[in-house]
């Protein structure tokens, strides 16, 4: 024990919703604690997130599965005068990048392509080091997963635009955009992206077999 | 409150620290795995929908990808999407493209033998405007199915749409032409000047000596279209100057412009059963020439022109007796060495059947005769009876001629070469010649006509003349005038005579009263003789008593007079 002792290892729990800090029940020894509830404000007590890494698993792996359809289906219709062009996540980028807006088209491959696949292999990443014990650059890991946490949302900015445009670009015959089924597949996996990093509990990061240091 | 004090109560009791409550929650943390297994099941519909729902892949070949798009440009059917292009690129000789078309799975039996694809473009032409849908929306590709079910993924598009849908109820037909004219692919076929069909295709003949059309009459009015039709051109307008005025005779005007094919059967008895599918016609270039009667094996015959044959052109008519029976073909000038003239040979080819009757009536008659039936034959015989060519007059005002064949009186005989080839007609001056030649020989005779020494003459008689009156005013006159005098004096004289009141006039009356009265006296007598014959011989009986009688003084009184 050469560092600072774990909560556990003193008997202590604390509520995750009002900060108080109670004794664990003695007779428990799993890290799930279940069916603890904060004496204060009642909210669910656990010394970590419970079945984090099913959790995470299960919603990362349906996350990803649905990203197949979201990048092979369509995203949105663009209907002109004289045209009619379905256009998926890739195609669009292609195209923005063709006709000429290549910051546009930067973005959005960011915001579609590479976040989503960052988001894939972090939370995959993290999964397989903590559920190892490995004690591998801790703190860069816990850093990883906050970068996740932050930019987990932007992956909404397809969704957003397929959706202004939807409600924007309405002049029947002129012009029109419609969603298209992979603009619902695309959006999931974006939630269940943030489901599952949002079920990861980062202090399982710390949980080594060795102590920290 | 209840919790609170709870909770101090616990902190102060226990290790100063609150104790948590305990809940009793039943989760079980696999129901999660659920969410990915209904990723998996919808991802796996996907799957399974599209690979249900892919259908066969076809290449078709065009000879440019004009207006055509990879992933976006459709195949229709019936203005049914059935498949999208999927890639276009080109083929290994660089000679057409390669469309690739992804199908969809309904529309397997596309994929089939016989199946056309086309690209519908817009197309403007003279017989309408097509596709014109396709200027907003784009080019599409358009599908006509075949009957064939075996499968095929490669086909050859064709590069205008097919005039007839796969099906479409009617039949085909064959024409021959010598040009195409104003037709093309789609031209309207009319039958009594509604459309009821239209040129499917054309295709030179092998020989390049005629063109040959495919024609589709829809049904049901391909029943109209018998073994005995005839086809003719109906692009153009047919003016005809005619006894009744002038005449102008089209069919639409779509077809005035753009070409037409118009049918129907001659006129008089004919087999008029429908014709079967690919039936073979003539197409005619006007309705005359298609609805005379069929012209029969041509023959070619040669005329000797002395004179000139100006107005004489090549397809002027060939008349026999006012029926055209040919035309002329060529014109050639000669030189003839003996007579030193330039004569005109004119070629002409005429059909004997035209003549109808009257060629199968001599046909008959040269072979009940035993002789050879042949044209040159009978042409032989019409010689002798005096047939002549002869370039006449058709138009005054323009002075068009026309070789006439026919029979010429009083025309010297000439040697007919009935075995020449060609046969070679003999010829008569024109009638218009003929006039000018008479007319140059009144006044070649008129010429020779003295009229100097006529007039010398004249002037001596009418000399001569003068002399004589003079005689006849200072002579004769003078004696003629003392004649005339005395024939008034004798007239004086006779009138005198034969006055009322003169001696002459009163002898003859008196003398013809007594005449009278030997008249009535005889009667008397006679009257009395009647009644007493016996007076003859014994003289008048003693008058009886007299009676007062108004006859018998009268009968009396002339006795004395009747007596002497």
């Amino acid at each position: 024990m050469s560092a600072f002792p774990r909560a556990a290892e003193l008997g202590l729990i604390s509520c995750h919703v009002c900060g108080l800090v109670c004794a664990d029940a003695p007779d428990r020894d799993d890290l799930s604690a279940d069916g603890l509830a904060c004496p204060r404000c009642g909210s669910a007590l656990h010394r970590r997130k419970p079945s984090s890494y099913v959790r995470t698993w299960a919603l990362l792996i349906a996350a990803f599965l649905l990203y197949i359809p979201a990048n092979v289906l369509p995203i949105m219709r663009t209907a002109s005068l004289n045209d009619i062009d379905d256009n998926t996540i890739i195609s669009g980028v292609v195209e923005l990048w063709v006709k000429g807006s290549p910051d546009l088209a930067v973005i959005v491959f960011t915001a579609s392509i590479v976040v989503p696949m960052l988001k894939f292999l972090s939370l995959g990443t993290l999964l397989m080091s903590c559920q190892r014990g490995s004690d591998w650059a801790r703190p860069q890991r816990a850093k990883l997963y906050r970068l996740i946490e932050f930019i987990g949302y932007w992956s909404m900015l397809d969704v957003f635009v397929v959706s202004l445009l939807t409600a924007l670009v309405r002049f029947n015959l002129l012009s029109r955009v419609e969603p298209l089924p992979g603009v619902i597949f695309f959006g999931l996996t974006v939630v269940l992206t943030m489901l599952a990093s949002m079920s990861f509990d980062p202090r399982l990061i710390w949980d080594g077999r060795d102590s920290d240091d | 409150m209840t919790d609170d004090s709870q909770i101090e109560q616990d902190g102060r009791n226990g290790s100063e620290l609150p104790r948590p409550v305990v809940k009793h929650r039943r989760f079980n943390a696999s129901l999660i795995w659920l969410v990915p297994a209904l990723a998996a099941l919808v991802g796996l519909s996907l799957v399974v929908n599209s690979w249900l729902q892919a259908g066969p892949t076809i290449t078709i070949s065009f000879q440019s990808a004009e207006g055509l798009d990879a992933g976006k440009t459709p195949v229709k059917y019936k203005n049914v999407v059935i498949g999208r292009v999927n890639k276009i690129h080109l083929s290994a000789d660089r000679s057409h493209v390669l469309v690739k078309v992804a199908l969809e799975k309904s529309a397997q039996s596309f994929a089939t033998q016989g199946t056309r694809y086309w690209v519908v473009r817009p197309r403007i032409g003279l017989g309408g405007v097509s596709g014109i849908d396709t200027l907003l929306s784009g080019a599409f590709i358009g599908v006509d199915a075949g009957d064939s079910n075996a499968p095929a993924d490669e086909f050859k598009g064709l590069e205008t749409p097919p005039a007839v849908n796969h099906g479409a109820p009617g039949l085909r037909f064959l024409l021959h032409s010598d040009d195409l004219g104003s037709l093309d692919i789609g031209s309207p076929v009319y039958y009594r000047r509604i459309q009821v069909g239209r040129v499917v295709s054309y295709q030179l003949d092998s020989d390049g000596k005629g063109v040959s059309l495919q024609i589709f009459v829809d049904g049901p009015n391909d029943k109209f279209v018998t073994t005995a039709t005839r086809f003719w051109n109906a692009s153009g307008i047919d003016v005809s100057v005619g006894a009744s005025g002038l005449k102008v005779n089209t069919q639409s005007l779509a077809a005035v412009l753009a070409g037409g094919l118009a049918f129907q059967d001659p006129a008089g008895p004919h087999d008029s059963t429908p014709a079967p599918e690919d039936t073979e016609y003539k197409l005619f270039s006007d309705q005359v020439s298609a609805m005379a009667p069929p012209d029969g094996e041509p023959h070619y015959i040669r005329m000797r022109f002395e004179q000139s044959v100006r107005g004489l052109a090549v397809d002027a008519p060939v008349e026999f007796l006012g029926i055209n029976i040919g035309k002329v073909v060529s014109l050639k000038l000669d030189y003839d060495e003996k007579a030193q003239r330039f004569p005109v040979v004119v070629g002409a080819v005429v059909y004997p059947q035209r003549l109808g009757n009257a060629y199968d009536k001599l046909e008959a008659l040269a072979k009940a005769r035993g002789e050879n039936s042949d044209l040159s034959q009978l042409m032989g015989r019409l010689v002798d009876h005096g047939l002549r060519a002869q370039a006449r007059s058709g138009n005054l005002l323009t002075g068009q001629l026309y070789v006439a064949l026919d029979f010429v009186p009083h025309t010297p005989p000439v040697a007919f070469d009935p075995n020449a080839t060609p046969l070679t007609i003999p010829t008569v001056a024109g009638s218009f010649d003929k006039l000018q030649e008479q007319l140059a020989e009144i006044v070649d005779k008129l010429d020779k006509i003295p009229f100097d020494s006529i007039g010398k003459n004249l002037d001596q008689t009418l000399a001569g003349l003068n002399a004589t009156m003079k005689q006849v005013n200072g002579q004769t006159l003078p004696e003629f005038k003392t004649t005339l005098q005395g024939v008034q004096k004798t007239m004086g004289s006779a009138n005198d005579a034969l006055s009322s009141d003169s001696p002459l006039q009163q002898n003859l009356g008196s003398t013809l009263q007594e005449l009278q009265r030997m008249a009535r006296s005889l009667r008397v007598f006679t009257d009395y003789l009647d009644g007493h014959p016996e007076a003859l011989i014994r003289g008048r009986r003693p008058d009886a008593k007299p009676i007062p009688d108004t006859t018998t003084p009268a009968a009396t009184e002339p006795q004395p007079g009747s007596k002497p």
